[in-house]
């Protein structure tokens, strides 16, 4: 990339994502449900469904509907959040939807939800993705039919250098051109279901964005897979 | 019995034109992907997906277990654990019901067993024509995993036959993981749920009916 001797503030390599870890299984009382760590950051997401929607004029009789709700616990940052829904929960429950719709397949379950609650359980940026992380693996969990799984990452551009899954550190970078934090979402087939941009960035080097956010996801979905195939007593 | 490994959505299970997608499965190119967390397997070429979790998903045939929601001027509407509910027809009772008189027969908060008779766009039609079936008067109901009752009934009934002996109980088994119990002593049904929730528990285990033989064993030894 531009410049070989680029120091991230906490010595990863540039195209090195925090040690992660996942388990399925966790929330006893759900269909389906998922752990996902990036480093600091934990996101468990419970699955509940297919079950019946209600109230009965949101039912929609061709195909049943995702419903996903992105919570930040008011203690998951270091200054105490005020709990309930915001305008930054409730735009990254829809793109969390939109992140996973492409996968799930839901025709046969007409007039019927399957409610997705991710909660944050301790912030350290990257937190819609690994929300995506652990929604894509409680819905498999959970029995819901798939097409794929989904892995998801932050891609960050530090002035002008691109870095793989920022943390809060490096997401408030203020020296040069600034922070751009680039959240890719994508299937094992490498096809894009989710991707959002926020600061300056050249096309070229969004290209190299992608082609880090395709070499992290790999990593990725070996730890989903991993953690899905973990069952007592089964051969793998 | 052939190979069986546990699969996640989106991988790829066989590859070539010899094997064929069965259920859970589906055909993209030459290989044939898994579209549901679950054990794969391969009998005669076709692969499979037996799913491990998930929602109870009603079949024409099935046995299950539900309880009484709404009285009907024509019926029972009853809650099977699934996301539309049952209806009863008064003409599917094998016995004369006075149109005044639906709750002396089942009221509303009563368990009953009953069969699923069709699965329609309007809904899932039961009966209570059959043996075994009808108003659960007495006994215990345990809740399970769905997806662990044919474990549970074991190959044509071992498992449940195995259970029913050593325990002295009756056992309906509901495919919507809902199961009766109903013995003499209360002892007795408890100790038959100490050996469902056992089987359930141990359920990736092979030879399981074995395990069971001498965990039925063991209690009886503890019991002296």
């Amino acid at each position: 990339m531009t410049n070989k001797e680029f120091k991230r503030p906490d010595g990863r390599k540039i195209d090195e994502i925090r040690p992660m870890s996942a388990k399925v299984g966790v929330v006893p009382n759900a269909d389906g449900s998922a752990i996902f760590k990036f480093g600091e950051t934990i996101a468990i997401a419970a699955v509940y469904g297919p079950r019946k929607m209600h109230p009965q004029h949101s039912q929609n009789p061709e195909k049943g509907t995702l419903r996903c709700n992105y919570n930040m616990i008011s203690f998951s940052v270091t200054d105490r959040i005020r709990p309930g829904p915001s305008r930054r929960s409730t735009e990254i429950s829809k793109i969390t939807e939109w992140a996973l719709e492409p996968v799930v397949m839901l025709e046969k379950y007409a007039n019927m939800v399957v409610d997705v609650h991710i909660n944050i359980l301790q912030a350290n940026a990257s937190t819609r993705c690994a929300g995506i992380n652990a929604a894509a693996m409680a819905l498999a969990h959970a029995g819901i039919p798939m097409k794929d799984m989904v892995s998801s990452v932050s891609i960050g551009k530090l002035d002008k250098q691109l870095v793989v899954d920022v943390n809060k550190y490096e997401e408030d970078w203020e020296e040069g051109e600034g922070a751009t934090d680039i959240p890719i979402s994508l299937t094992s087939n490498e096809e894009i279901t989710h991707f959002q941009l926020d600061g300056k960035i050249t096309k070229e080097e969004l290209k190299k964005a992608l082609k880090l956010a395709k070499k992290a996801r790999k990593e990725i979905y070996e730890v989903q897979k991993k953690a899905l195939k973990e069952l007592p007593g089964v051969e793998k | 019995m052939t190979h069986r490994k546990i699969v996640i959505p989106g991988e790829s299970i066989a590859k070539g034109n010899d094997f064929l997608p069965g259920e859970e499965t589906e055909k993209r190119g030459e290989e044939i992907f898994a579209l549901r967390y679950g054990l794969a397997e391969e009998t005669n070429k076709l692969v499979k997906v037996i799913p491990l979790s998930g929602v109870y998903n009603p079949r024409r045939g099935n046995v299950v277990i539900g309880k009484v929601e709404l009285i009907t001027f024509g019926g029972w509407v009853i809650d099977i654990g699934v996301a539309e509910n049952a209806f009863l027809s008064l003409t599917e009772v094998p016995k004369f019901v006075n149109k005044d008189g639906l709750d002396e027969v089942m009221d509303i908060g009563d368990m009953v067993v009953l069969k699923i008779a069709a699965i329609n766009k309007r809904g899932i039609d039961a009966t209570i024509k059959g043996r075994g079936l009808g108003r659960i008067d007495e006994g215990m109901i345990v809740n399970v995993n769905p997806n662990k009752v044919p474990r549970i009934i074991g190959k044509e009934g071992s498992m449940i036959n195995l259970i029913k002996d050593e325990t002295k109980c009756n056992i309906t088994v509901g495919q919507n993981g809902l199961i009766w119990i109903k013995g003499d002593k209360i002892e007795e049904e408890l100790f038959a749920k100490k050996a469902i929730l056992f089987v359930t528990e141990k359920s990736f285990a092979t030879g399981l009916t074995d395990e069971i033989k001498k965990w039925f064993e063991q209690e009886k030894k503890n019991d002296k």
